[in-house]
């Protein structure tokens, strides 16, 4: 009995050793598959906003994700509606549209069909307006807006300056 | 044991120390297969040999293939196909196998679902089965990757994304899988990690599950005969070879078993030097960019079906319905309620439900492959629906089945 006792008092040490290097290491494991501090840390990306084109769509990169940059003709400003309106990035009075250009359904890259037919993403038939917001499922929301901060006539992507946070509070983009 | 005698040869050096002899009868002279099995039931072997065909390849190719993003489009496409000796035969093998095994596979499971081999007794036959399913499902997405092509990058983007779970918005999960924000380094070589070390262990562990399943209660049969195993074993031992309903497995079915390997093989090494192409998508033949996505985006063929099911409905309902095709199947043994494990033919709405379930697969398999536009989107959401719906159905009309 008594030694029944004493084993089953080792089998329960060893499994609460074990249990606590068990936890230990799942730690270990998670933190081992997160994005490296050197992934993290490289990321701002500076674009000049002067020197684009209107209508004419221009893929950035930014964090190995592609950048759309649309500078709106003054007819395509003229005609937004207001929840178009709240999209836009203005840098030095001129309109853009501003989005990372990875479908908001499984992340494919929509192509820029022109001012009428907006974006087409191929994976799965999903459409955006030029103005960034969905058309057609399955894409859940409109292209997301990275973080940017206006200077000047340049945007600072990366940098959460006020008027990126202030559509992340109305809920413009994610 | 532990006595010992002087060996008497080598062979009865070993067995007083290996037990050989035992482990020969387990495994082969006493393992009894029914005699009323068609050639159907051979697939089970010619998946043990695209194994090892996949894993001789492989072992080969890992020798000059380059993890790394900067290199693994050219060590594959230039160093392994032009300047290793036999290299192009190698990935060619691989290739072909890799597409080729999810043939072999789904006759395999469909054989099962037509002849009831689910059932009674066998369920953990079946659902160590669809494990190995998924575990090969893994490995072929895992090795789809290292090429590192354009179809690999955004099957790689497309696929990861799918954790994000639609709305849950878990972008830092899919982050977390692909340790960058995008598919780059770390993604490369931790798929490269799963696809030749985890999962290939995974799968040998399963491999040896499903045939630990199959001993105990025996391979099903053509019939759906109970058959008592320990009495006709016993009869064939006796020397009542052509009364006896069993049979050895070694040599005596193995030689049928391999007739069936032979065919097979030469239909493999004939797609292997011929008809390679089918296995390798033109599009994986441009490098990986980031910046630009190829025009129609779909997976390997075996995939399709599932694939469809996720594409025509909205995000959420696209992935729960994806998620209920990709697990639905481990669940057949529950799902049917008729205790008749016989072939379809003899049983009731059962033997339309199978056709129906192969023919909606087939359907929904070259939609997937169909630009998602106009008529074809409606014919996939159609297909879709009614193969979500048959499987709700099917417990309904198989406790309706009467008992035969
Ligand atoms: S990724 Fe764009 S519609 Fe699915």
């Amino acid at each position: 009995m008594e030694s029944n006792s004493r084993r089953g008092f080792m089998g329960k040490a060893f499994g609460a050793v074990a249990a606590v290097g068990a936890v230990g290491s799942l730690v270990a494991m998670k933190s081992s598959w997160d994005p490296l501090p050197s992934v993290k840390a490289a990321g701002f990306t500076t674009l000049d906003m002067s020197t684009y084109e209107e209508n004419e769509l221009i893929t950035e990169k930014w964090r190995g994700k592609p950048i759309f940059v649309l500078k709106k003709t003054a007819a395509m400003v003229a005609s937004q509606t207001d929840a178009q309106k709240e999209r836009d990035v203005v840098v030095d009075g001129m309109h853009f549209m501003l989005a990372i250009g990875l479908c908001t359904h499984l992340g494919c890259i929509p192509a820029y069909k022109g001012e009428k037919d907006g974006f087409l993403c191929a994976c799965h038939g999903g459409q955006f307006d030029w103005a960034g917001a969905v058309t057609k499922v399955p894409p859940p929301r409109g292209f997301d807006i990275p973080p940017f901060k206006i200077d000047g006539n340049k945007l600072v992507l990366g940098e959460a300056g006020p008027e990126y946070t202030k559509m992340k509070e109305t809920g413009i983009t994610l | 044991m532990a006595h010992f005698t002087k060996a008497t040869s080598v062979k009865d050096w070993l067995n007083q120390r290996l037990a050989i002899e035992k482990v020969e009868k387990v495994m082969a002279s006493e393992y009894w297969i029914p005699k009323n099995i068609n050639f159907l039931w051979a697939m089970g072997m010619v998946l043990v040999i695209t194994f090892v065909l996949l894993l001789v390849s492989g072992i080969f190719l890992l020798m000059y293939y380059q993890p790394s993003v900067g290199m693994a489009f050219d060590s594959v496409n230039y160093t392994i196909m032009r300047e290793v000796g036999f290299g192009w035969l190698w990935r060619h093998v691989h290739g072909v196998a890799a597409s080729v095994v999810f043939l072999i596979i789904y006759i395999h499971m469909f054989t099962g679902i037509y002849y009831g081999s689910y059932k009674k007794g066998r369920e953990m036959i079946w659902i160590s089965g669809m494990l190995l399913f998924i575990a090969f499902s893994t490995e072929a997405f895992s090795g789809y990757m290292l090429p590192w092509g354009q179809m690999s990058y955004w099957a790689g983007m497309v696929i990861t994304n799918l954790f994000s779970g639609g709305s849950l918005h878990a972008d830092g999960l899919v982050e977390w899988i692909r340790g960058d924000y995008v598919p780059a380094q770390a993604f490369l070589t931790r798929f490269f990690m799963l696809h030749v070390l985890l999962v290939p262990i995974a799968i040998m562990g399963l491999i040896g599950l499903h045939f630990a399943a199959l001993r105990i209660p025996h391979v099903n049969n053509q019939d759906g005969d109970e058959i008592d195993f320990e009495a006709e074993s016993k009869k064939y031992l006796d020397g009542d070879k052509a009364g006896s309903k069993v049979m050895r497995f070694a040599n005596d079915f193995m030689s049928k078993d391999m007739m069936v390997v032979g065919v097979y093989l030469v239909f493999f090494f004939y797609l292997v030097f011929y008809n390679y192409g089918f296995a390798m998508d033109p599009v994986n033949f441009d490098p990986a960019d980031g910046l630009k996505t190829p025009a129609h985006i779909y997976p390997e063929w075996y995939f399709l079906w599932s694939y469809e099911i996720l594409r025509p409905f909205n995000i959420d309902l696209g992935l729960a319905l994806f998620g209920f095709a990709q697990v639905i199947f481990v669940f057949l043994p529950f799902l049917d309620r008729s205790p008749n494990s016989v072939p379809a033919s003899r049983r009731g709405a059962f033997k339309y439900w199978f056709w129906g379930m192969l023919i909606v697969m087939i359907v929904l398999t070259a939609m997937g492959k169909l630009p998602p536009e106009g008529m074809f989107s409606t014919i996939g959401l159609v297909a879709a629906i009614i193969f979500i719906a048959m499987w709700i159905a099917l417990p309904i009309i198989t406790s309706l089945e009467k008992k035969l």
